[in-house]
Order: C-alpha cells, then sequence, then structure tokens
C-alpha cells in the first residue's frame, strides 16, 4: 500500500493508453458496471467484425436468388442450404442478416458524423455568442427535438428521395434522414455545456487576459464541452439503428436488390407470422435487438461512469485497520472545509488532489 | 434573547418577497410565457413539414404521376390551386391550419381533417394504454431498482429496460403476435375488435370512436372484453418502449436525490430507508422526471406509427403508413402537422403539471 | 448478530458520558483505492457539555461526526467502537454495530444532527412542518394533531416568528438564518441527549452566524443538550465550545478544554493553526508604515480605477425588474494601493470586481478603469488595456483550463497579448513567474487538479502578473482554502504586492482578511458602500451602524475575549 502514498506525493501520469475513453473506463469500472462495459464491447465489436467481414462470411449475396441448384424458393424452414430458411421473397434469411450489419454500420457512420460536425458546431457557436441567433436555434432545435423522430425521418427521406427507394436514394437518404433528426440533439447537448463552461472561472480567466473570441472557443471551450461526445455516440447510434429498421419497416428502407436491411425484411415478414412462419422475422429482429442492446450496453456504462454519483467503487477489505496511513483523502475535501462542500459525498467526485496536507506541514 | 428575525439577506429574501408579492401570480405568469412559447413551436413544426414536403413537387403529380396524361395532371394541378406562387399557397395553408382545415386527400378525396377525426381516437386509446403499462411498469420498477441500487434486481431490472429499449416495437409486436395469438391463440392477431362487436358499436347513437367507451355504452360484457382483449398486445408492445425508458429515468433520478442532504437529514431523524426512497428521493425527482416524459410522447406518437400498422390497429398512424404507400403527400402532411399539434400542446400541459407539482415555483 | 453488540447496559447512571468512541477508524474506498480517514480515534463527550472537533480538509472531523449517527456511505469500513446513551441514561449502544433498524430508533431521538447548508438539507418539495412531523412519527405513535402542535411549540422556541402560520411554509420561503433554525428545531425537537452540528454555520453571512450560534448555546443551556461542533473556524470555538479536540490527518492530536487549549496550546499543530487565525488589528501598522512610505506627489497621481455613483443592474426574466446588484457607489484606487472590498452575500462585491475588468456591464454612472470609461464599454477599444489587468477568481477548482498544464495556462496571457509565440517559447518567463510564487518549476507541466488548491491559486496569481499589471483584482482568493493554507497565501500576496508595486482591489467577506493586506477598507451592504476609511478608521472606530454590527459579529479565537464581544454584540442588538 505504500504505492499509494508515493502517488500522491507524486503523481505519475497514466500511460496514454490508460487514457484512451474506453480504456480508461474499463479500468475505473468495477463489479456489475463491468461486467455492463464488457459485455456490451463484445456484442458491439461481433456487430463491427460481421459488418466488416460480411462478403467473406455470408454463405449467399444480400439479392441472390438462385445458386447452381436452381431457385432456393419461398418461405423454406430453416436446415439444410439455408441454416435460418428463406424469406418470402426467396432470399436466404441468414446472407440477409449478415449483410444488414453492413447497411447498419454505414447508416450509423455517416448519420453520427454528418449530425456531429452540424450539431457540435452550431451548438457552440449559439451557446458561446447567444443573443437572437441562440434564442432561433433554440426554438427551432426544441420544436425538432419534441417531433417524432421518425415522422421527420419518413418526412426526410420523402424529401431526399421523392419517397422512392431508387438506388441514389438509398442508404444515403436514410442517413441523411437521420442526421437531421440527430442535429438538435447534439446542438442541445453542446449548447447546454457551452452555457455552463461559459461561467466556469478559467473562461473568465481568459476574457479578463483579452483573449480573442476564436481562441476561447476553441482552446477552452470545446474541448471541454465535447467530453460527453463518446457517450452521445453510443446513445444516439442505438437510436439510428432503431430509427433507420423503422423506415425500412414502414417501407421507406432500402430496396432488398440495394442492399440487405432488417427493417425491410421484418416489414415483409409481417404477413408470416399470421401463418406461424416465425424464422422470416425472428432472426432480422434479433440482430436488432443485439446490436441496439450491445451499443446500448456500452453507453450506459459510460454514463455510469462519467456521474461519480451512479459509479461503483471497490469495497475496503474487512481488514481495514491493515491499510496504510495515507491520512490523506484524495480530493483533500472529505471534510465540510470554508469552499462549502458538501461532507461524505465528495470523496467520490474525481480529481485527486495530492498532498494537499503537504502546505499544513511545511 | 436572540432576535426572532435574522439578518434579511438580499438575493434571497428579495427574491422570496417577489414571489409571495403575485401569491401564486409566479404560476399564473408561468403558464401564460409558457403557452404563448407553444405558438413558435407549432408554427415552425407546421411550417418545416409544408416546406419540406413541397421540395419534392406538388403532390398530385407525386401521387398520380404515371398513371394520368400530363394534360390531365395538369388540370388536377391547376384545379387544386397547386400552381400558384408557393409563397400563397404557404399562407392558405396556414390560414387553413389555424381554422382547422388540413386540405383534402388526393387517394380517397375525403377532407384530412375528417380522416383526422375518424382515426384520431384510435390513436389515442393506444396511446393511453401504452402510457398506462408505461406507468405501471416503469415507474414502481424504477424506484426498486433505485432501492436495491447495484444489488442483483436492480443489475435484472436494467438489463430489461435496456431489452425494453433496444426492442424495436415492430419487433416486439411481431415476437407477441406469434407467441400469443398464432401459436397460445389466446389472444386476437390484429385489429380493434371482432367485426362483431365492431358492428354493435357502430349502430350506437352516441359513439366516441373510443372503442372502451363505446363497449361500455353497449351495455354488452362481451363486447368489453372483446376489445380489451384486441388492445393487449399493441398496448404491451408500445408501452414496454416507454416503460423502459421511465425506468431508467426513474432510477437515475432517485439515485441522484438519495445522494442529497436532504436525504441525509431525514435519515438522521430516524426515517425508514423504505420511506427515504418513497418520499424524500421520489417526489423531488419527480420534477425533472415529469419534464422529460413529455418528451416522451413524441417517441410514444412515432412508436404508435409503427405499432398500428404490426396490429393492424386503425389509427392515424396505420392511415399514415396507407397514405405514405399511396404516395397521398397531402394527407401525410395533415397528419404530421396534427401530431405536431398534439406533442406541442402535451408538452405544454406536462410542464405545467410539473410547476404545479414544485412549491418554489407555485409559491 | 445480537452477540456483537456490547451489553445493552439498563442501569442509570447520570454521571455517565453520553458519546464515548473509543478506538475508531474508519477507511473509504475511492478511485485511488482504500483510504484511512479516521484512525484511532478516542474521544467522550459529557451530558450537557459542547464538544469542538477542529481540523482542515482531510482532518477526518466530518467523517467523525457522521460515524456518530451511521450516516456513512457503503463505500465506507468502520471499527473501534461509538458508544451512545440515551438522555435518560437508560440505554446505550454501540452505533457502529447496530442494525438498520435500531439505528433509526436512535437516530432522532438519543442523537440529531445539524447539517452545513440549510439549503440542501431542507427537502424542498414538503413543508418544514411535514418534515418535522415525519421525525416525530417516525419514533412511536404519535396522532398527527399532537405532531403538529409539537412542531409548530418547536419552531417558536428556535425564534421562527409566527410558528403557527409558518409551520406550513416551504422551505425556500425562508431566509437563509431562519433555514438553520429550522434545521435545529428539527434536530431538538425529540429532545435528544447529543446534537452532532456539522459546520452549522459556515455556509452563514457572520452576523447570522453569531444568531445560529446564540441558538445553540441555548440549545446548551436551556435544553440540556450536549453538542458535537465540528468546526475549521477557530472564532467558533472560542465562542461555544467547553471542550476542543484538534484533529489532523485522521488522528486527534490535541485535546483540552477551550481556555486552556486557546491559552497555551501543547501540540506542534495546534499552535501553528491558531498563529495562521486572522485577527482584526494584524495590519494596521502595515498599512500605516506602507502610507508613511509614500511619497507626495503620490497622492497627486491619477487614480487607477474610479467609480462615480456606479450603478449595476441584473436583467430581470419575463420582464420583471432585474436585480439592483450595486447602488451608487463611489471609490477610487491610486497605483499601487490596495482597497479592500468588505460584505457580506449579495452587497455587490464581486459584480463591482467584474465590472472593473469588463466582465459585467455598468447600468448607470461612471467607471474608469486605467482612464477608460466603462459605462458603454466596447471590447475592441477596452482589448490594449486588459495586459494591465490582472484577476484571480475565487473557485481554485474551476478557474483552470482542465485539459491544459499549469505551465500553458500561466503563459496564457503572453501569448494572448503576443510576448510569445506559444506557450512553448514562454517558458523561461513561466519558470521566473512560477518561482516568483513559491512553486517548484516542475509543477508547469502538472495538470490543474494534480495541484492543491492553495498551491493553484498561487499559479493563479502567477498568471495573474504575468504581464505586471498595474491592477490586480482578487476574488475572495482564499475563502475556499484551509485556514493554514489561507496565511501562506495571503503572506505571498503582500509580498509580491511590494515587489511588483501593482495596484489592488481585494474582494473578501472576511474583515480580519482584507484588514491584512488593505490600505484602505470599503463596507458595502446590500449594494452600498456604507464606510470607507484606512483599516485603523474603519476598524478602530466605525461610524456606520452596520460596519460596527459586522465587526462585533466576527467572533475572535480567544474564549475570553469572545465572551467580551459577545455581551458588546448583544448590546448593540438591543440599541437597534
Amino acid at each position: 500500500m505504500s504505492s499509494t502514498d508515493a502517488t500522491f506525493l507524486k503523481p505519475a501520469r497514466p500511460a496514454l493508453f490508460a487514457r484512451l475513453p474506453i480504456v480508461h473506463q474499463l479500468r475505473q469500472s468495477v463489479g456489475l458496471q463491468r461486467g455492463m462495459l464488457v459485455a456490451g464491447l463484445l456484442v458491439t465489436s461481433l456487430f463491427l467484425l460481421t459488418a466488416i467481414l460480411a462478403p467473406v462470411i455470408a454463405p449467399y449475396g444480400y439479392s441472390q436468388l438462385r445458386d447452381t441448384a436452381g431457385l432456393f424458393g419461398a418461405q423454406q424452414p430453416p436446415g439444410g442450404a439455408h441454416l435460418l430458411g428463406t424469406t418470402v421473397g426467396g432470399y436466404d434469411v441468414l446472407s440477409r442478416v449478415l449483410w444488414g450489419a453492413q447497411t447498419a454500420l454505414f447508416v450509423i457512420i455517416v448519420a453520427v458524423v454528418l449530425s456531429l460536425f452540424a450539431g457540435v458546431l452550431l451548438g457552440l457557436v449559439s451557446g458561446y455568442f447567444g443573443g437572437w441567433l441562440d434564442r432561433v436555434l433554440v426554438v427551432v432545435c426544441d420544436a425538432v427535438y419534441a417531433f417524432p423522430s421518425l415522422l421527420l425521418a419518413i418526412v426526410m427521406s420523402i424529401v431526399i428521395s421523392g419517397g422512392k427507394s431508387d438506388l441514389v436514394g438509398g442508404v444515403m437518404a436514410a442517413a441523411i434522414s437521420i442526421t437531421v433528426v440527430f442535429i438538435p440533439q447534439y446542438f442541445r447537448v453542446i449548447r447546454a455545456e457551452t452555457v455552463r463552461i461559459k461561467a466556469e472561472a478559467y473562461v473568465e480567466s481568459a476574457r479578463v487576459l483579452g483573449a480573442s473570441n476564436l481562441r476561447i472557443m476553441f482552446r477552452h471551450v470545446l474541448r471541454n464541452a465535447t467530453r460527453t461526445l463518446p457517450l452521445i455516440f453510443t446513445l444516439n447510434a442505438s437510436e439510428a439503428i432503431l430509427t433507420l429498421a423503422g423506415l425500412g419497416f414502414l417501407g421507406f428502407g432500402i430496396e432488398p436488390t440495394e442492399a440487405s436491411e432488417w427493417g425491410y425484411d421484418l416489414n415483409k415478414a409481417l404477413s408470416d407470422v399470421t401463418s406461424g412462419i416465425w424464422w422470416t422475422a425472428l432472426f432480422p429482429g434479433l440482430a436488432i435487438v443485439l446490436v441496439v442492446l450491445g451499443i446500448t450496453l456500452v453507453g450506459e456504462s459510460l454514463n455510469d461512469l462519467a456521474d461519480p454519483r451512479l459509479r461503483g467503487r471497490r469495497a475496503v477489505g474487512a481488514s481495514s485497520g491493515l491499510v496504510a496511513e495515507t491520512s490523506v483523502v484524495p480530493g483533500g475535501t472529505l471534510d465540510a472545509g470554508p469552499g462549502g462542500l458538501d461532507g461524505l459525498e465528495t470523496p467520490a467526485h474525481p480529481p485527486v488532489h495530492p498532498g494537499d496536507d503537504s502546505e499544513a506541514t511545511r | 434573547m436572540t432576535t426572532a428575525v435574522s439578518t434579511p439577506r438580499p438575493p434571497l429574501a428579495g427574491s422570496a418577497a417577489k414571489k409571495k408579492r403575485g401569491s401564486g401570480g409566479g404560476l399564473g405568469r408561468y403558464i401564460v410565457v409558457r403557452f404563448l412559447l407553444i405558438i413558435p413551436t407549432i408554427f415552425i413544426l407546421v411550417s418545416m413539414v409544408f416546406w419540406l414536403m413541397r421540395t419534392t413537387g406538388d403532390p398530385i403529380t407525386a401521387a398520380l404521376g404515371g398513371r394520368l396524361t400530363p394534360d390531365q395532371l395538369a388540370e388536377r394541378i391547376s384545379a387544386a390551386g397547386y400552381d400558384r406562387p408557393i409563397l400563397i399557397q404557404y399562407a392558405e395553408y396556414l390560414g387553413q391550419i389555424f381554422t382547422g382545415n388540413f386540405g383534402t386527400t388526393i387517394s380517397t378525396n375525403r377532407p384530412v381533417s375528417e380522416v383526422l377525426v375518424t382515426y384520431g381516437a384510435a390513436t389515442l386509446e393506444l396511446a393511453f394504454y401504452a402510457l398506462l403499462v408505461a406507468f405501471i411498469v416503469g415507474i414502481p420498477l424504477g424506484m426498486v431498482a433505485a432501492y436495491w441500487r447495484d444489488k442483483a434486481p436492480d443489475a435484472f431490472l436494467r438489463i430489461f429496460a435496456i431489452l425494453c429499449y433496444a426492442t424495436p416495437v415492430f419487433f416486439a409486436g411481431l415476437l407477441f403476435k406469434l407467441v400469443f395469438a398464432v401459436w397460445l391463440k389466446v389472444l386476437p392477431v390484429a385489429g380493434r375488435a371482432s367485426t362483431g362487436a365492431e358492428l354493435q358499436m357502430q349502430l350506437l347513437p352516441g359513439k366516441t370512436g373510443f372503442y372502451t367507451i363505446d363497449a361500455i355504452q353497449t351495455g354488452n360484457p362481451a363486447v368489453l372484453q372483446d376489445v380489451l382483449s384486441h388492445v393487449v398486445l399493441p398496448a404491451l408492445a408500445l408501452g414496454l418502449l416507454t416503460a423502459g425508458v421511465f425506468l431508467r429515468l426513474v432510477r437515475t433520478n432517485v439515485i441522484g436525490t438519495l445522494g442529497t442532504d436532504y436525504v441525509d437529514a431525514a435519515r438522521s431523524r430516524g426515517v425508514s430507508e423504505f420511506r427515504l426512497v418513497r418520499k424524500h428521493a421520489y417526489r423531488p425527482a419527480l420534477i425533472p422526471i415529469i419534464t422529460v416524459i413529455g418528451l416522451q410522447i413524441a417517441l410514444l406518437l412515432g412508436g404508435a406509427v409503427l405499432t398500428e400498422t404490426t396490429f393492424e390497429w386503425k389509427g392515424l398512424g396505420f392511415m399514415l403508413s396507407e397514405f405514405l404507400q399511396a404516395r397521398d403527400f397531402v394527407a401525410v402532411q395533415g397528419i404530421v402537422a396534427l401530431l405536431a399539434v398534439i406533442v406541442a400542446l402535451s408538452n405544454f400541459i406536462v410542464d405545467i403539471v410539473a410547476a404545479i407539482i414544485d412549491p418554489r415555483v407555485r409559491y | 448478530m445480537s452477540d456483537i453488540r456490547p451489553p445493552v447496559s439498563t442501569r442509570s447512571d447520570p454521571s455517565a458520558p453520553v458519546l464515548r468512541i473509543s478506538d475508531l477508524g474508519v477507511s473509504f474506498a475511492t478511485d485511488a483505492g482504500a483510504v484511512r480517514a479516521v484512525d484511532g480515534v478516542t474521544l467522550s463527550v459529557r451530558r450537557g457539555e459542547v464538544l469542538a472537533i477542529v481540523g482542515e480538509s482531510g482532518s477526518g472531523k466530518t467523517v467523525t461526526a457522521k460515524t456518530i449517527l451511521g450516516l456513512l456511505p457503503e463505500t465506507a469500513v468502520s471499527n473501534g467502537a461509538v458508544i451512545l446513551s440515551s438522555r435518560d441514561g437508560a440505554s446505550s449502544n454501540n452505533v457502529i454495530a447496530l442494525s438498520g433498524k435500531q439505528l433509526r430508533q436512535v437516530r432522532g431521538s438519543d442523537v440529531s444532527m445539524v447539517f452545513q447548508e440549510p439549503s440542501t438539507a431542507l427537502n424542498p418539495v414538503y413543508t418544514v412542518g411535514w418534515q418535522i412531523m415525519e421525525g416525530i412519527r417516525a419514533h412511536g405513535t404519535v396522532s398527527r394533531a399532537d405532531a403538529r402542535t409539537k412542531a409548530i411549540e418547536i419552531l417558536g422556541r428556535v425564534g421562527i416568528p409566527d410558528p403557527e402560520v409558518r409551520v406550513n411554509y416551504y422551505p425556500h420561503q425562508f431566509s437563509g438564518g431562519q433555514k438553520q433554525r429550522v434545521v435545529i428545531a428539527m434536530a431538538l425537537v425529540l429532545e435528544p441527549g447529543l446534537i452532532v452540528a456539522d459546520e452549522p454555520t459556515t455556509a452563514l453571512d457572520v452576523t447570522v452566524q453569531a444568531e445560529i450560534l446564540d441558538l445553540l448555546r441555548r440549545c446548551r443551556d436551556e435544553f440540556g443538550t450536549a453538542i458535537v461542533l465540528i468546526t475549521h473556524n477557530m472564532g467558533v470555538v472560542a465562542d461555544l465550545a467547553d471542550r476542543v479536540a484538534v484533529m489532523y490527518q485522521g488522528k486527534v492530536v490535541e485535546e483540552a478544554d477551550a481556555a486552556t487549549l486557546f491559552g497555551s496550546p501543547q501540540n506542534e499543530y495546534t499552535q501553528k493553526l491558531l498563529a495562521a487565525v486572522p485577527y482584526v488589528g494584524q495590519g494596521v501598522v502595515r498599512a500605516a508604515a506602507r502610507a508613511e512610505a509614500r511619497t507626495r506627489e503620490w497622492s497627486a497621481q491619477a487614480p487607477v480605477v474610479v467609480a462615480d455613483n456606479l450603478r449595476i443592474q441584473y436583467p430581470g426574466r419575463f420582464a420583471r425588474p432585474g436585480f439592483v446588484a450595486v447602488d451608487g457607489v463611489s471609490f477610487a484606487i491610486r497605483p499601487g494601493e490596495v482597497l479592500g472590498l468588505v460584505g457580506e452575500s449579495g452587497s455587490g462585491k464581486t459584480t463591482i470586481g467584474r465590472a472593473i475588468a469588463g466582465l459585467t456591464r455598468v447600468t448607470d454612472g461612471s467607471l474608469s478603469v486605467l482612464g477608460h470609461e466603462m459605462n458603454g464599454f466596447s471590447e475592441r477599444k477596452f482589448k490594449p488595456l486588459r495586459s494591465q489587468i490582472g484577476f484571480v477568481f475565487q473557485d481554485p477548482a474551476s478557474s483552470f483550463n482542465p485539459l491544459l498544464t499549469i505551465a500553458e495556462c500561466v503563459a496564457e496571457p503572453l501569448v494572448v497579448h503576443g510576448r510569445a509565440d506559444s506557450p512553448r517559447a514562454a517558458r523561461a518567463r513561466v519558470d521566473e513567474l512560477l518561482e516568483a510564487v513559491q512553486l517548484p518549476r516542475a509543477f508547469g507541466d502538472r495538470y490543474p487538479h494534480e495541484l492543491s488548491g492553495g498551491q493553484r491559486q498561487r499559479a493563479s496569481l502567477a498568471r495573474a502578473l504575468a504581464l505586471e499589471p498595474a491592477l490586480l483584482i482578487a476574488d475572495e482568493p482564499t475563502s475556499a482554502l484551509d485556514v493554514s493554507v489561507q496565511a501562506r497565501v495571503l503572506e505571498l500576496f503582500a509580498e509580491l504586492q511590494r515587489e511588483f508595486g501593482f495596484a489592488a482591489l481585494f474582494i473578501s467577506h472576511d474583515l480580519a482578511v482584507v484588514d491584512i493586506l488593505a490600505d484602505r477598507i470599503a463596507v458595502l451592504y446590500h449594494g452600498r458602500l456604507v464606510e470607507e476609511g484606512t483599516g485603523a478608521e474603519v476598524l478602530g472606530a466605525p461610524a456606520d451602524p452596520y460596519t460596527r454590527r459586522l465587526l462585533a459579529s466576527l467572533p475572535v479565537p480567544d474564549p475570553a475575549a469572545q465572551a467580551i464581544r459577545r455581551e458588546e454584540l448583544a448590546k448593540l442588538r438591543a440599541a437597534e
């Protein structure tokens, strides 16, 4: 335990690797939270691998209807040449499910990246400068945010592809529709953070120094405001999949000849279910649930770990008497001091002040 | 020996005095300001829908292009006024919405407002039952999860919540249908009521469109049972989605308030842990929860579109997807605009409820 | 489980202490591993006695207090014994070994707690009456009407006017001092033998603090309640405590009755702590010496800051009238002079500092900073002058960008004003500055969260002085620091001021702190300047009644002197 002592006196910077977003949280987590994070990461990596390797692992193409032995046939039950059966349209279910990962990943990336840039920039400028532009943007984004995102995505996809899923429309239309839905979310988060950070002493200090607005925005505000982004990113990624599937289910997705899309397959499976044909609906549906579950688990764990109130900690061993005399509490503020700190919740707050009492002893 | 009144502290005493002056005026003023705020919201949404839909061209070509000759098309377009300048059409559209006129559908040639009235009740009925499920499942389970925080029940409930949220409503619907309607045959597959029951209710003089109410009016318990058995699966599919969100929300907020000083203070008075969660942590947590619930109404309505399609529940969402298939964008525009108004209004009501619960606003 | 519990004594023994802590140890699980917060503490409290536990941040005093009520979080593990006796001595329990249900019976009836921040210790969505009655009804069956009668009675006894009406008020309808009275009423209502008061006056203004201390004294004298008073403030200890335990790094280093401890402290740490406490009258000699040393031409120089009938109003929401923070204030700061600005919360002192730095707009009147008129302020025109102004903020935790190193932060003014191309190029100058504020050079490569509060405030001074400004604004720079750290930062400030010769506006709520540094002192009250003059004038012979009351409310770290001051304050109050 003397090592703990040493780290207080001489704060060794953790290696860069350990400070990387996910890695850092993984090391920080314990027990149930670690289990959730690990499970989420596993499922998410499985999804990523499937998406990348779909051409290799899928037995057939996503729009393949026949092989050398002739047509696959419609609604074939699982087994034989078709592990998960075939759809009402005569496609191989397993192949469609695997290829669907690729479509989902592509849409997530395009949608999240586009909305990230637009939303972050707007939120930063709006929150920092305030004024009438800010007020207008806030009202518009609040209105859009309150609107059912699926309906907005439908309207957008009508606009982009004219309601017809031709080849250009397809994937890009879905991605851009989702983008428009997400911009207000990023805008709100970044704007709120910007407004909060603007009132922090270090930003005021930069203003007193006479630093230019651009310098303050990008050197001081932006980097601090975007700390929660990995979290929103994961939450939005799962929402992007659900929106994409919803669009597909309503017939606004991607034609089976262009790419494989789970929502579309579920739509086509709607009538199968009534006649007891379960495999056409079950597998694409499970794929959606699994991917969203994985990404959400990662997001939730990140959220908990970022919030000291929700973060779990390793329990102290019963033999607490053996713990070395590192009487200095990290955070230095276990007691309510003149700064008006709130007693016992404070050891939970992260900053570690090395040698806090050293001044008193010197 | 001490003076009874402590020194007035300007900012605190000042604001308290200001609030007291109106005696409830704080709330009245808040309601007025909040009401005025929904006007731009509705305006923006309605305008957005209009401009977005129009960038694709006029609705007639979209709906009937290819089926009519160019001459016939031009005739229909000019008859409907779609060849006029777009700004004039926009002004007319705003004026019509103001008077409750949402245009005429192209595919069925009915006023959109009539479609809204006919099918609106079905959607509201579904939304009501779904919210009921969400409240009954989400809020108590959220409190249970917070109480057993980081223990086994909490872990189980959190996974349950994420599953609720991760399962698309239409997939949940399909699964429910498969298990309960097709395999077990205990509940009906789709629709709002069986044909016989629907006929009985159609004959009612004062029918409301809300089948539960109409079924009670028939006085026939079999009809009511039929209607209720139809609502179970759609309400569960849609309600569980929202329940997952509620569960998470209640858990996080209650855990947050459990860490506050006033909970510790109540604990130091000997109040039981259960009561701490139920009274001290839950009530203050309720205010942010209610505000977020307002935002969930949008999610619920979006989900309703999918649920209704899954269960052939003849409501606005079902009609929306029918009109979408028919490329009838006048009808789509009307339905979307109406949903926008509903969302804005319900957010307004939710905010007012939150304000009424919060004594800091009330007094 | 019952065999873990110590034998419950049923004999009534009035001489037995109400609380006996023996060899208490508490460890916490933190992100950085297990940490021992309390180590081998042994204390006892007799009936009707006030025991003060004094210490600085991290000394373990609050943890000790929370252990008495079994309020430690789940991340804590404790050993040793905390034996708590009921008021009549009929039963005693080891709090550490009690089950949840037994703990609940003890809490409120045998021991209760007064919290630091009254505005967060009351549940905002229930009336105060509801909250008091809840405590009563948690212990035995009491009818609603009886509980209500009791609640009204106790509110009246702690000095809440119109208790019959106020019992139905929500917490936000009370002022800060009144809220603390309500919290004390809740603690008293079941007449426990012991109250644990955790920093009960820290969140309050000094004039309100005096009233709450009086009330706590009445708890002891009229209710016969013993009090464990947790505080960092030596003046508060001298005012209220019968016996004092000094804690340092989780251990009790000295325990004695109040008169002995203040008269002849034995432990080295106690001596240092007492020596670090600022007291009024410390700075008068120094200020006089500085005034002597000034030449005749000095008074003829143009002032750095002139405020003339300055008025600042914050805009109101929803078209409500705004809040007037500063109302018709006039003063001047000459080159090389330190003006101390004193006032309680909401007096407008911070607003004035911010207006001088161009962070808050002037509503009316005139404010001239370095010859530039701030009424009708334009950032573009003011920018060149910014290199002449330094600012030290109150909160050391947030005054540095957490993502930049200390060296990068200190170099910021040099880069912004073109004295260096990059933080790297400015490093030589940054090292000089760090040395000037007595920080090792190596600290430049650390991140802000790796420094303690005092170290950060020194780095903050280095940043403010980087361009050798003519004017420094320091907004409560030491109020978030421990008293021993505060003493060193104040000393450093005085040294730097001598060396660099800047003019300064030093803002504080603490008269004693301002006295150490200021050439002249200005007292603000509700946005108005009620008194201004040299330290000797304002503190020696205050003319304004508010200044007099403020001065009399400030407790001094000497029990005998404080008892006399207390009576003076009572007379002052009676005269008003």
